[in-house]
């Protein structure tokens, strides 16, 4: 009967092609609208390394002022390390891997005379960054700790900056100048653009990964200075020397731990550090470290802000006003259809039949309705695109999505035809029957 | 085939109760053909209603092909009709956007029928109506004699019990209320049982028993014995 129903459906709509086209158009615009804003919330909200995102850890120390917590929350925890103690962890080697890590500006100076020099964001960090997040190659590899430990002049490029600076071509080995000082090219990365820039969310958390990556040992050798977030909470001496021995804090620190024991060592292991450095006269405050995993560290560094909260709440009120006015159109429909309805009851219909077959009805105007939503949540989301650059990632339709707008389009309609079928299934059918 | 004993049908509002039918009975056989009839706002509609099963009776008893209908559930009472009765309205109700195929398909799909037994059944009630050259029809391209002969196709392919029509002639000039009566009184020459709710005391009396329907009882009933196809006098038998 599911096939007659749906027939059924299809040609009812059809024979009110204007009361159709308002109900879908009602459904597409709320579909649109709460689809829209769900979508950036889901895919900002979204683990964006779901394979291993519970063994990568943000290494955090409470080395903050005595006097005034680093955040009003006693629970957040500074979100970087200062120099000494990322060098002093990274010294310790106690995780599966580890890397430090800052935003840097690097001039670039091209070989091409045909492309003028200019500024680009580089990572500087250790060799271990591209095996803890995973970073897909097109050419060559990342460096190895020899080239940390000796503070080598080699870079990894992204595809964008390998595209203008060598059209794009396997430049492994080749030089590229920073600064003034050449680097030799070991590896160029193949697309890679994680929704949320997860390992430095401080520094926008939907920026695009930085162009180059440069070995951090040789970066604080070059004193190149942070381009990121810089946080102090007294006077640091005068220099970089005494920069890097202030208690501002700058540098990302990621760990992998691999297995819940280990995480454990590493909490041990950062607890007896604090320990040590409180003999030394640091670390003032109670003694505290968190080792949050990714998910843990979007969540706690509010990266879904209340503003997107609170989009996707006003875009779902209005998918609501859109179904309310979907129920007042269906109500219209089938009662117009009263006659049919009584008819069909006198030939043998049960009311759960003509529940089923209205409901179906109701299902077809979903099913359109979230076909139209889902090209204007389509053009939406390129609309969002196109006016902030920085929701380029997570302004995308995948599957899931695809699909859940789809499910949800099916069931609002099934939800708003549900009081109109129960009506229309309530005709008397000889009333009817009389006034046809 | 159709037995109501002192059945009552009482509307109520929280104003007023209304006396729709009481102690109404009436016993029709297989292969009669009766004709109710009485004034309007006699009760005949609501007697021809509660007959297809289409409204409850306050009390009284009514047995529909041996079956107590009393306390059926919905499920069980559409069964019913969709099996057993056979409806023919004044106002053809066909649906407007289905062709003729499809109409008479209505009934055939809440059976369950499989497609190729819903369109032998099809062809067949079509034909028998003479409208098989039509079966892609709509029902705005045809005659309002044409629109009830489907109607009454759409009737008969079920296969029912009885055939219950509604002032089957009110909505036709006079030549095509003939034609329509002449398809009616074949059929019953072949053996259906039509019960027949009319105005038209010319209609009525075409029939093979008449009964008079006032302020919701039986008043008077007229019976006709005549040799119908059947070959034997149906004795007609109305209680009260």
């Amino acid at each position: 009967m599911f096939g007659y129903y749906l027939t059924l459906g299809l040609r009812s709509l059809r024979r009110h092609s204007v009361l159709t086209a308002l109900m879908v158009f009602g459904i597409a615009l709320g579909i649109a609208a709460s689809m829209t804003s769900l979508t950036v919330f889901y895919l900002m909200g979204s683990d964006p390394i779901p394979w291993k995102s519970d063994r990568l850890h943000v290494v955090q120390l409470d080395n903050w002022d005595i006097n005034e917590g680093f955040d009003p929350n006693p629970d957040i925890l500074p979100d970087a390390l200062t120099y000494l103690d990322a060098t002093a962890l990274m010294a310790a080697s106690k995780a599966d891997k580890q890397a430090a890590m800052y935003k840097v500006v690097l001039p670039v100076q091209p070989d091409n005379p045909e492309v003028k020099p200019f500024l680009s964001l580089a990572r500087a960090t250790g060799s271990d960054f591209f095996g803890l997040f995973d970073t897909p190659f097109k050419y060559g590899s990342g460096w190895d700790k020899s080239v940390d430990e000796q503070h080598g002049r080699v870079t990894v490029l992204t595809q964008p900056i390998n595209e203008k600076l060598f059209g794009g071509a396997d430049s492994t080995g080749k030089r590229v100048k920073f600064d003034g000082i050449e680097y030799t090219v070991v590896g160029v990365l193949d697309t890679w653009r994680p929704r949320v820039k997860y390992y430095d969310v401080s520094n926008g958390a939907l920026n695009e990964p930085e162009e180059a990556f440069i070995p951090f040992t040789t970066a604080i050798e070059l004193q190149m200075g942070s381009a990121g977030n810089n946080n102090c909470f007294k006077n640091s001496e005068p220099g970089w020397e005494g920069y890097l021995r202030s208690d501002c804090i700058w540098i990302q620190f990621w760990a992998q731990l691999d297995t819940p024991a280990k995480l454990a060592d590493y909490k041990a292991f950062l607890d007896a550090y604090i320990g040590e450095q409180k003999k030394l006269g640091r670390f003032e405050r109670p003694l505290r470290s968190k080792l949050p995993n990714v998910t843990q560290w979007l969540e706690e560094q509010k990266v879904v802000s209340s503003d997107v909260e609170i989009q996707v709440g006003l875009s779902f009120a209005f998918l609501l006003v859109c179904l309310v006015n979907t129920v007042g159109l269906l109500l219209a429909k089938f009662m117009r259809k009263s006659g049919e309805i009584g008819l069909r009851r006198a030939l043998g219909a049960s009311r759960g039949q003509l529940f089923l077959q209205h409901l179906v009805e109701a299902g077809v105007v979903g099913v359109t309705g979230g076909l139209v939503g889902l090209l204007l949540t389509w053009l939406g989301l390129l609309g969002v695109r196109a006016l902030y650059s920085e929701f380029k990632a997570v302004a995308q339709l995948d599957w899931v999505m695809v699909a859940t707008t789809l499910v949800l389009s099916i069931v609002a309609a099934m939800l708003a035809g549900l009081f109109p079928t129960w009506r229309a299934c309530r005709v008397q059918p000889a009333a009817q029957l009389k006034t046809q | 085939m159709l037995k109501m004993n002192h059945l009552s049908k009482v509307y109520r509002t929280h104003l007023i109760e209304t006396h729709a039918l009481r102690d109404f009975s009436i016993h029709v056989r297989e292969g009669e053909f009766v004709a109710v009839t009485g004034p309007s706002g006699s009760g005949k509609t609501t007697f021809l209603n509660i007959a297809g099963l289409l409204e409850e009776f306050t009390g009284g008893e009514f047995l529909l092909d041996g079956i107590d209908v009393r306390g059926m559930n919905d499920d069980a009472r559409s069964r019913l009709r969709n099996e057993k009765i056979g409806f023919i309205f004044q106002g053809f109700n066909l649906i407007p956007d289905l062709n003729l195929f499809d109409n008479v398909d209505v009934p055939l799909r809440y059976r369950g029928f499989n497609a190729a037994e819903r369109k032998r059944r099809i062809e067949e009630s079509l034909a028998r109506v003479g409208l098989s050259a039509r079966v892609k029809h709509f029902p705005s391209e045809l005659s309002g004699g044409q629109q009830q002969r489907v109607a009454i196709a759409r009737a008969l392919a079920g296969s029912p019990k009885i055939l219950l029509a509604d002032e089957p002639t009110g909505n036709l000039d006079t030549q095509m209320a003939r034609g329509v009566m002449q398809l009616l009184e074949d059929l019953h020459a072949e053996g259906a049982t039509i019960i027949m709710v009319t105005h038209d005391p010319e209609l009525a009396a075409r029939a093979q028993r008449n009964v008079h329907v006032i302020d919701g009882q039986v008043v008077d009933i007229q019976s006709e014995p005549r040799m119908r196809g059947l070959g034997v006098v149906q004795s007609a038998v109305a209680v009260g």
